[in-house]
């Protein structure tokens, strides 16, 4: 690891003032990602700007049909939050596949969103539940947020301070892990929402996440997993690597969305 | 036998200090005015070192020194040895390249020592490594191993088409009569997958040096400190070897990767006395995966006669060993005296003949893994068999059965000579436990859930001990295979053993002790292990091919003999008796037919004051020593019986069951012995379902972190049934045949038969992770339709 300044603000507003004067910064939420890179010499920001202090980044409340969580909720917290629970089972659940309990409780909401890692769990959920990123400085479209591999519609210095969701009537979130890392080689989140269905998956594109709208379409018909048997998934943008190739993932997209729907349906 | 003796279940008094943190291992050590080493490794597979400019490290803050080859060179410090030596068939010896422990002129590895720093502080040094300027020639890398001979990228100038040797063992002709007049010929194709150790504990040393009394230290994650101590002397050179202490203290886990002596210490002993302060070098987990020595990489066709009888009657294999970049200190004895003496497996074959072609490629040097040798004789022997079995239709439990040994002793083709076993008890026991007759209906139950299930067999043997000391060294070891042990006796009775084996995750201080308390009827509390220190243990051999029990234990064995045969003559005096009337049981010293006796602890503390005997009679003190070397290798055998549960749809393999019946000869402990079999089993699950080091073409090692290299987890293995079956091995003093390895040897072969059983087809290769088997569950779904 290279030396850095620390910085630990206790206001969003102190972060971003923060970030607007220091050069090479990074905001440091769980650290999951940055810090490991960090201890391997593969990034060295100068100023790293913890967020962890901070108090207005915290909770998770409920608002009619919307379920709202601060970026820096770890994990766990999110996993074992009573209103996430009754809300979006599903997405409690998603939480809890998140890693393991150490993950679980350093690793962050915010963090997860903006880094946008193509294997993360929460972009497919912020996707298929229709969320809003909320930042110091304006909300975004989930649709609009991942813009491909770690790469978001953050600007410089904006900080994420919520992540909102839609309450959809049936969700469920499978997961097929890369043996080794453990994270999604394959992540199906499937949500049922009045105004149709949203199918989206993570680990597999070699885009990030992504929709698949021909299931969509043939879920908001009839939302049962017969209805997306002879749906191919297209291996043209799908990531291949020692662990699996675009055609495994393809075919595993397949799976886990057929497996997704009936946990989804199961519930009720 | 007492409460804590032989064959007791005693909890391991070792983990007390394990499981509360309170281990002291190699990291642990900071000596006073220690500096850090960092060494710049090379990011090539294979280029020449056109120059390293080291001058901008050197005025980096903290900088001490760094060091090249030319600097070792300068100092006469001579290379990494291999101490086995090979011949190839036509009497050649085995072409050993150079092996610097810092590059001299070429690196042949990703991860190759380039220079090190020294630092005051590890962040210093690595900061002065990024600032070294190494200008590479980079070179076209040679990296698949059965390509490597046909390469035109050479790697050492000794050998120009990168042959190591080329090398047999066996009867050709009579193999070729045999196969001549075979009814059945099954052959097999097998790649047995390159694996990175991943020991928790990862290597470390604190090279020390003493300007007044020129004497060195080193502390080192070794399973052989005497033996690193005498290679680092006699032949590397970096000190003298009554000047230099080798301590390896705590140790957690070595798997064979922490036998061998590598440039790492070797330079932490020498640069301590140049810049005249302790050195000390932790790898991180990086360093571990490209610079350990790997195991296995093995490529193997194989193929089996039988008779018209379902008799096998000829064996012939032909592999390619991929030895790496260089030859690591055992390398040599892996793919052929570890290897091939072991492909008559359980099995009476009359005619085998092996060839075994090693070569060198631009990959982290290979070495003893876990069964070194074995696990791929066993591979090759139990997947053969099982193919076998199927092409002629046979129930592949009964096709074993009417192959097996069954007459000892036996000499096989390929050396060995098994003195003892029942395998077919193993068997037995196995097909009970694992209901073997109800598998069908399993399988059936399985079926209806889209689900397929398959059963596999491993009905291996290994050769443990690795000794006797004329045997090996007839076959080319550069050391002797023995073992030594001193009991020292207190004048309070209790007992101090110091062993030359090293335990880094064996047990050794709870069944070593449980031998003592068995012999001398003492409780194990009152009996210490003490191993891992040079200055304190006479010279030993270490830990590997599970021979401590066997070997170790043996020479204990000796040394407690001796201690109550002094003891006798004690109490001779004491008791007022002849020593011929003198008896030694259950802890007490008496005089026969009287009831006269003195406990153990009494006859101690009067054989060091000595009151009641002279000098001339007898000399004061109760300390003996022993050499042991045994008559022949040990032979544990045993059954092992996997069966899986496969998704077709993800291609996940689950282990359902998994049964084992292990014949290890006497048991010290049979809570250990089990922790060995369960440990084990679970690297050779890990070897047949997740694990495999992968280099890409230009000899990057892509599975060079945990995120790419799978390690089992307690999730990928079920609850093992642990069966046992016991004929005492008749060449060591126990009865002792050793388990340390017959799970990672046993499971491969088994998991492996299971998924291609389940499968129906035999197209499968290690590791099966989820993408092979759905793949090949692909193929085999067409011919499953249609039934």
């Amino acid at each position: 690891m290279y030396a850095f300044e620390y910085h630990r603000p206790t206001s969003v507003k102190e972060a971003a003032g923060l970030a607007g004067q220091a050069e090479d910064t990074k905001f440091l939420a769980g650290g999951h990602t940055l810090l490991p890179t960090m201890k391997l010499r593969l990034a060295g920001p100068a100023n790293l700007i913890d967020l962890g202090q901070i108090a207005e980044l915290r909770g998770i409340e409920r608002s009619g049909d919307t379920i709202t969580i601060g970026a820096m909720m770890k994990h766990a917290e999110v996993a074992n939050s009573a209103e996430v629970k009754q809300a979006i089972p599903a997405l409690a659940e998603m939480a809890e596949l998140i890693g393991d309990p150490h993950v679980r409780n350093r690793g962050t909401i915010g963090g997860s969103v903006a880094n946008n890692d193509p294997s993360a769990d929460y972009p497919a959920a912020c996707l298929a539940l229709n969320a809003t990123i909320i930042t110091n400085q304006r909300k975004i479209a989930a649709d609009d947020f991942f813009q491909g591999i770690f790469t978001t519609a953050l600007q410089e210095g904006e900080i994420i301070t919520q992540v909102s969701f839609k309450v959809p009537s049936q969700a469920a979130y499978t997961k097929f892990r890369n043996p080794a890392s453990r994270y999604a080689l394959v992540g199906v989140f499937v949500a049922k929402h009045a105004d149709g269905v949203r199918v989206a998956v993570t680990g597999a594109g070699s885009n990030g996440v992504f929709r698949l709208p021909e299931m969509e379409k043939a879920l908001s018909g009839n939302f049962a997993a017969e209805a997306i048997d002879g749906i191919a998934v297209a291996t043209d943008e799908m990531n291949s690597d020692i662990h699996a190739d675009a055609a495994y993932r393809a075919h595993l997209v397949g799976v886990m969305a057929r497996r997704a729907v009936q946990a989804a349906a199961a519930r009720g | 036998m007492t409460a804590t003796g032989i064959g007791a279940p005693v909890r391991r008094k070792e983990d007390q200090r394990f499981v509360t943190g309170q281990g002291r291992y190699v990291d642990d050590f900071n000596r006073p005015g220690q500096a850090h080493a960092y060494f710049l490794r090379s990011p090539h597979a294979h280029a020449a070192i056109r120059s390293i400019d080291t001058g901008p490290a050197m005025i980096m803050p903290g900088v001490i020194a760094v060091f090249t080859g030319d600097d070792l060179a300068a100092d006469k410090i001579g290379g990494l040895i291999c101490g086995w030596m090979i011949h190839s068939k036509d009497g050649s010896p085995m072409k050993a390249g150079p092996h610097p422990a810092l590059a001299q002129g070429k690196v042949r590895y990703v991860g190759d020592h380039v220079a090190v720093v020294i630092a005051e502080t590890l962040a210093q040094a690595k900061d002065a490594a990024e600032a070294i300027v190494v200008h590479y020639d980079v070179l076209p890398a040679v990296v698949d191993t059965a390509q490597a001979a046909k390469a035109s990228v050479q790697v050492h100038d000794v050998s120009p088409d990168n042959t190591v040797f080329n090398w047999h063992l066996g009867n050709k002709d009579e193999t070729e009569a045999a196969f001549a007049r075979a009814k059945h010929v099954t052959k097999i194709d097998l790649v047995n997958n390159r694996l990175v150790p991943n020991p928790i504990e990862p290597r470390a040393a604190v090279g020390e040096y003493d300007l007044g009394t020129d004497n060195y230290t080193l502390y080192t994650t070794s399973q052989n400190p005497h033996v690193a101590r005498l290679v680092l002397s006699a032949f590397i050179g970096v000190a003298p070897e009554h000047k230099l202490r080798v301590i390896a203290p705590d140790v957690g886990g070595g798997f064979g990767s922490k036998i061998f002596i590598y440039a790492e210490e070797t330079v932490c002993v020498w640069a301590a006395k140049k810049v005249k302060r302790p050195v000390k070098w932790t790898s991180d987990r990086s360093e571990a995966f490209l610079s350990d020595a790997h195991g296995r990489d093995h490529v193997t066709h194989a193929e089996m006669a039988t008779d018209e009888n379902g008799k096998i009657i000829g064996l012939r294999v032909h592999t390619t060993a991929n030895l790496g970049a260089y030859l690591s200190t055992f390398s040599s004895s892996v793919p052929t005296y570890l290897y091939a003496p072991l492909l008559s497996g359980q099995y009476d074959i009359p005619a085998i003949y092996c060839e075994v072609d090693a070569v060198y490629t631009n990959t982290a040097p290979v070495d003893a893994y876990r069964g070194a040798g074995r696990p791929e004789a066993t591979f090759v022997v139990e997947r053969l068999v099982e193919k076998t079995a199927r092409e002629l239709r046979q129930d592949p439990a009964e096709f074993r059965r009417r192959n097996y040994i069954t007459q000892f002793p036996h000499a096989t083709p390929v050396i060995m000579t098994y003195d003892t076993g029942d395998y077919a008890a193993s068997l037995d026991k196995a097909l009970e436990i694992a209901d073997y007759k109800n598998f069908q209906q399993r399988k059936q139950e399985s079926a209806r859930r889209g689900k397929l299930r398959g059963i596999g067999f491993s009905s291996y043997i290994e050769a443990c001990g690795i000794a006797p000391s004329q045997a090996v060294g007839s076959l080319g070891a550069g050391v002797g295979l023995w073992e030594s042990a001193e009991v020292r006796v207190n004048p309070t009775g209790s007992v101090e053993v110091l062993t030359g084996s090293h335990s880094h995750g064996q047990g050794h201080e709870t069944t070593f002790a449980q031998l003592v308390s068995d012999r001398l009827g003492i409780s194990i509390d009152q009996v210490s292990i003490v191993h891992g220190d040079t200055d304190k243990v006479q010279f030993g051999m270490g830990t590997y091919g599970s021979r401590s029990g066997a070997v170790g234990m043996s020479a204990i064995a000796k040394a407690i003999d001796k201690v109550i045969a002094k003891g006798k003559k004690v109490a001779a005096h004491v008791l007022e008796a002849s020593e011929g009337d003198i008896e030694f049981k259950d802890g007490r010293f008496g005089v026969a037919g009287t009831d006269r006796s003195m406990a153990f602890g009494e006859i101690a503390l009067q054989a060091y004051i000595a009151h009641k005997f002279s000098g001339q009679d007898l000399e004061p003190g109760l300390k003996e020593g022993a050499f042991y070397d045994p008559t022949n290798f040990t032979f544990p055998a045993g059954v092992h019986i996997c069966e899986v549960e496969i998704d077709p749809d993800t291609g996940v393999t689950k282990i359902e069951r998994w049964t084992a019946v292990d014949d290890f000869g006497v048991i010290i402990n049979p809570m250990i012995v089990e922790g060995q079999v369960h440990g084990g089993i679970a690297q050779g699950v890990g070897q047949a379902l997740l694990e495999g080091a992968v280099y890409d073409q230009s000899g990057q090692l892509i599975t060079a972190s945990f995120n790419d290299y799978c390690m089992p987890r307690a999730i990928d293995l079920p609850a093992f049934q642990v069966g046992m079956t016991v004929t005492p091995c008749p060449s060591n003093p126990l009865g002792i045949k050793g388990c340390g390895e017959a799970g990672a040897i046993a499971a491969p072969p088994a998991v492996i038969n299971a998924i291609t059983d389940a499968l129906g087809h035999e197209d499968i290769a290690m590791p099966a992770t989820p993408q092979a088997v759905w793949r090949a569950a692909q193929k085999a779904r067409m011919p499953m339709a249609a039934e």
